[in-house]
């Protein structure tokens, strides 16, 4: 650096010196475990894609017009008549499913190696925050293209609410401005989705880091490094995170943004899981597309909804399993009762809960994206019953299992020793 | 650590490298949103050229027709219009049209391509209200020696049949000339001057 | 060291390959659900001829009662043509050429002549899928049951008549549920041909072809360029990648 740059900078540090020492405190001498491994990607690729998701966000207000008559209009001028705009809408749609995608196998992690376990509790809360406020950001969002899945989706979702006893229809209508989803509906939605659930998902993120640096990353061995130190004060298994998970953590964006142009440019619409293809049907009060299926990230819930069948004339059960499938990720710290954190050092009974759950996880998702007719009905020894909701049903009844039997689980497991060391 | 601190020749080089090809694929990156503020197809559409067919212009009639959202005047003078502009050679500010004002086919004596017909902006060069015609008739109004062209009621700019500006008035130049062709006698391009489009 | 490199290599070599496998796996989900069997539209996006003729037939069958409201009429210079050619061959409404293809039938006309107003047509291919467009256009039959007298084998009781009826001639169609020796049911459809068009069924089905080729550029006009780009922007990510493991590999020598 030249002398001139450098007086500058001295001029700067000694007004603001909060700059340098953040910059020691998050980068240079955040000392990261040195065990990292291909799981520990998704968090820094998480953060990408949210300032994909905000510079990409910004660029589509500038054309896109949140009014029920020229909405869908909008957006085939974004994607036509605005210079680049096709691109900028295109980052936008695959980064939406990209972000589901990174936090999916993010929070994975978190189960792998029991990231919530002490002293992190904190920091798998406001990451499960993070998740909520992703939904909401996913859900309002997906009401704006102005499609006929855009309209459906927000229209059968907001009816969920009306299943709520005693307030759920006027809650419906109170959600909704209209007692259809509307005009109304569509200009709160835009102003939730680019404002109001943006500005939490930034504090939120900055929340869940600073309690991150706090206490210190986990890793794959699940064993705590400052617990260990040199002569320096400094953990033995540490590395900055600065210069080497940053250049660590490109590569992994670089990666990350092959997979995500091949995307953009070869398969924006990933064969309608992506991009719905009737989404390019303006929507239409009046018309109910044949097959209503929600975006693939949202699919496991749905088809918890849909498995639970209707109790006492009600809805509301199905409604509340959804609920409460995500909620119990809140209770995760406490559930688990393992004396280790890592599933390298916990015994079968683990193991075959997390591979489990994973397994229901996924066939309960891909379940929502078919009719629940697809696999046809069992014989009449099943009272005919339609084999997508009975397999619906068991999933549903893993995935609640894997949470309200940890506790008993957890604690029955045999765990291997823990070494004092992270292990290369 | 001191290595990290200085980083030796490779560890620099292959920094640089990296930032060079980085800053290449985000310059890469930036340009769909930079590319996006220009104009779009709309507004192109909005602002093309339009064609305007002149055979049904009576001598002396105005014509005002849309243009990237501005009045353009095309205007048949009459024998005696064309003479009141060679008569007002000496009031105007610029009777030679030196100011870039027009394309360099309508620096001419009337500013235009043919003698007869004037193709012009409609906006006061002052600051942007649309001039009204007052002909050499207007004399009541507009004073003895009004040999008849355009005034802006806004600030009293005024102009002769060429659009060139009055000395001593507010507006600065004369009015703008658009670019413009002949598609046919009766037929012109407004906005283009290359033949086509 | 090469023990990691291979395992990493092995990753990226995995994640890339994930998005194309799923691709690979969902491309059946656009088929329609049962029903007459569709059959794949012979499209060819580099075919500029067969996109120039779709969009003759387009501009001369449909867009009397369709729209194509985001389609701008000068875009067409993306399948070869010249703003001359397109303004002399395809603009009949007098409209200038940078304006959309608009439709001159009113909503209100439309939903009193057909019941429901025509769908405009800019993303219809999007929406439907080329093979559904290239199956429906080929499976009209005479239908005295109908208001229009005509129906269609893959979208039953559609409201549109055939537009193309005079190039295809007219048929009729049997619909039958069979049972085969199993005991399955299953629908057999049996065509037979009323009347002959002006153009034999090769013929006819390449007309289709080129209108469902273009159909299928209309609404997506920029996805040519698009995969163009998307080639350099993977070959920069590749350069850019090599540097920057390169990089990574040179600071984590100093991790044991």
């Amino acid at each position: 650096m030249s002398t001139k740059l450098m007086a500058l900078w001295e001029w700067f540090d000694a007004r603001m010196p909060s700059v340098k020492q953040e910059y020691k405190k998050h980068l240079t001498e955040y000392y990261a475990p040195k065990n990292f491994n291909f799981w520990y990607y998704f968090g820094s690729l998480a953060l990408f894609v949210l300032v994909i998701q905000i510079v990409s966000g910004i660029w589509l207000t500038m054309s896109y017009k949140p009014d029920a008559n020229l909405a869908f209009g909008s957006v085939e001028y974004i994607m036509r008549d605005v210079p680049g705009g096709w691109v900028i809408r295109y980052i936008h749609s695959t980064g939406a499913s990209a972000f589901f995608l990174v936090v999916y196998l993010h929070m994975f992690r978190g189960l792998l190696y029991g990231s919530y376990k002490t002293p992190r509790e904190l920091i798998w809360i406001f990451g499960v925050l993070i998740y909520l406020c992703l939904m909401g950001e996913a859900f309002f969002g997906y009401l704006l293209p102005w499609g006929q899945m855009s309209y459906w989706g927000a229209q059968v979702i907001v009816n969920l609410f009306s299943s709520v006893p005693f307030i759920g229809p006027d809650l419906a209508v109170w959600i909704r401005g209209d007692y259809v989803v509307s005009d109304a509906t569509l200009n709160r939605f835009f102003a939730l989705h680019v404002i109001a659930l943006p500005l939490a998902l930034l504090g939120l993120v900055v929340v869940h880091l600073l309690a991150l640096h706090d206490v210190g990353s986990n890793n794959p061995d699940g064993v705590e490094i400052k617990k260990v130190k040199g002569p320096d004060g400094k953990p033995l298994d540490g590395i900055p995170f600065h210069p080497y998970y940053t250049v660590k953590d490109i590569v992994g964006v670089v990666v990350f943004l092959a997979i995500f142009c091949v995307v953009i440019f070869f398969a924006p619409e990933m064969g309608g899981y992506f991009l719905e293809y009737n989404n390019f049907v303006p929507a239409d009060p009046l018309v109910t597309p044949a097959h209503i299926a929600p975006v693939w990230y949202f699919t496991p819930y749905y088809s918890i909804l849909r498995a639970v069948p209707p109790m006492f004339y009600s809805q509301f059960p199905g409604v509340l399993a959804m609920g409460l499938a995500v909620l119990l990720l809140f209770f995760l710290p406490w559930l688990d009762r393992s004396p280790v954190k890592s599933i390298r050092y916990r015994g079968p009974y683990y193991k075959i809960a997390l591979t489990t759950f994973i397994i229901s996880f996924l066939v309960l998702g891909y379940l929502g994206t078919v009719p629940t007719n697809a696999w046809g009905q069992f014989g009449p020894w099943l009272g005919e019953a339609e084999r997508c909701t009975v397999v619906a049903r068991i999933g549903t009844i893993l995935y609640f299992l894997f949470f309200l039997l940890m506790p008993w689980y957890t604690a029955r497991d045999s765990v291997k020793p823990v070494p004092e060391r992270v292990t290369s | 650590m001191s290595d990290a601190k200085k980083p030796d020749a490779k560890r620099r080089n292959l920094i640089v490298a990296t930032a060079v090809v980085g800053g290449a694929a985000g310059a890469g990156a930036a340009v769909p949103f930079v590319a996006s503020w220009f104009p779009s197809e709309r507004a192109k559409a909005a602002g093309a050229p339009i064609e305007v067919d002149i055979s049904k212009l009576a001598p002396g009639e105005l014509g005002i027709f849309e243009w990237r959202g501005q009045p353009v005047w095309v205007f048949k003078r009459s024998k005696g219009m064309l003479e009141s502009i060679r008569e007002s050679d000496s009031k105007v500010a610029d009777p030679k049209s030196e100011e870039p004002q027009q394309p360099p086919y309508a620096k001419n004596e009337f500013r235009s391509i043919k003698e007869d017909v004037m193709v012009v902006v409609g906006v006061c060069t002052h600051l942007g209200c649309s001039p009204k015609e007052k002909t050499a008739a207007d004399k009541a109004e507009m004073g003895a020696d009004w040999l008849g062209g355009f005034y802006c009621p806004c600030h009293g700019s005024k102009f002769d049949f060429a659009g060139r500006v009055y000395k001593g008035v507010p507006a600065p130049t004369n009015l703008v000339v658009p670019p413009y062709t002949y598609l046919s006698d009766n037929k012109i391009l407004i906005g283009d001057d290359k033949k086509g489009a | 060291m090469i023990m990691r490199t291979l395992t990493v290599n092995r990753l990226i070599v995995a994640l890339l390959a994930a998005p194309l496998a799923a691709l690979a796996l969902v491309t059946a989900v656009q088929a329609s659900e049962g029903g007459y069997r569709l059959d794949p539209a012979p499209i060819d996006h580099n075919d500029l001829a067969s996109l120039q003729r779709g969009a003759r037939t387009f501009v001369n069958y449909c867009l009397n009662c369709h729209g194509a409201q985001y389609m701008r009429y000068n875009r067409l210079q993306d399948i070869g043509l010249t703003d001359q050619q397109i303004k002399d061959n395809l603009v009949f409404t007098g409209v200038r050429i940078g304006e959309p293809m608009k439709v001159a039938l009113s909503k209100e006309d439309g939903k009193a002549w057909f019941n429901v107003p025509p769908p405009d047509l800019t993303v219809i291919a999007r929406a439907r899928g080329a093979d559904w467009l290239y199956t429906y256009l080929r499976t009209f039959y005479r239908d005295p049951k109908t208001v229009t007298g005509w129906n269609n084998a893959v979208f039953q009781n559609v409201a549109m008549p055939h537009a193309l009826w005079a190039l295809q001639g007219e048929r009729a169609l049997e619909i039958k549920n069979v049972k085969d020796e199993s005991g399955h049911e299953h629908v057999e459809y049996h065509w037979s041909e009323l009347s002959k068009g002006t153009q034999s069924t090769i013929e006819y089905d390449r007309t289709v072809r080129d209108l469902v080729n273009f159909l299928v550029y209309m609404g997506e006009p920029i996805a040519a360029e698009r995969r163009h780009i998307g080639v350099i922007a993977l070959f920069v990510l590749g350069i850019l990648f090599v540097f920057a493991y390169w990089l990574k590999r040179e600071y984590w020598k100093d991790v044991h």
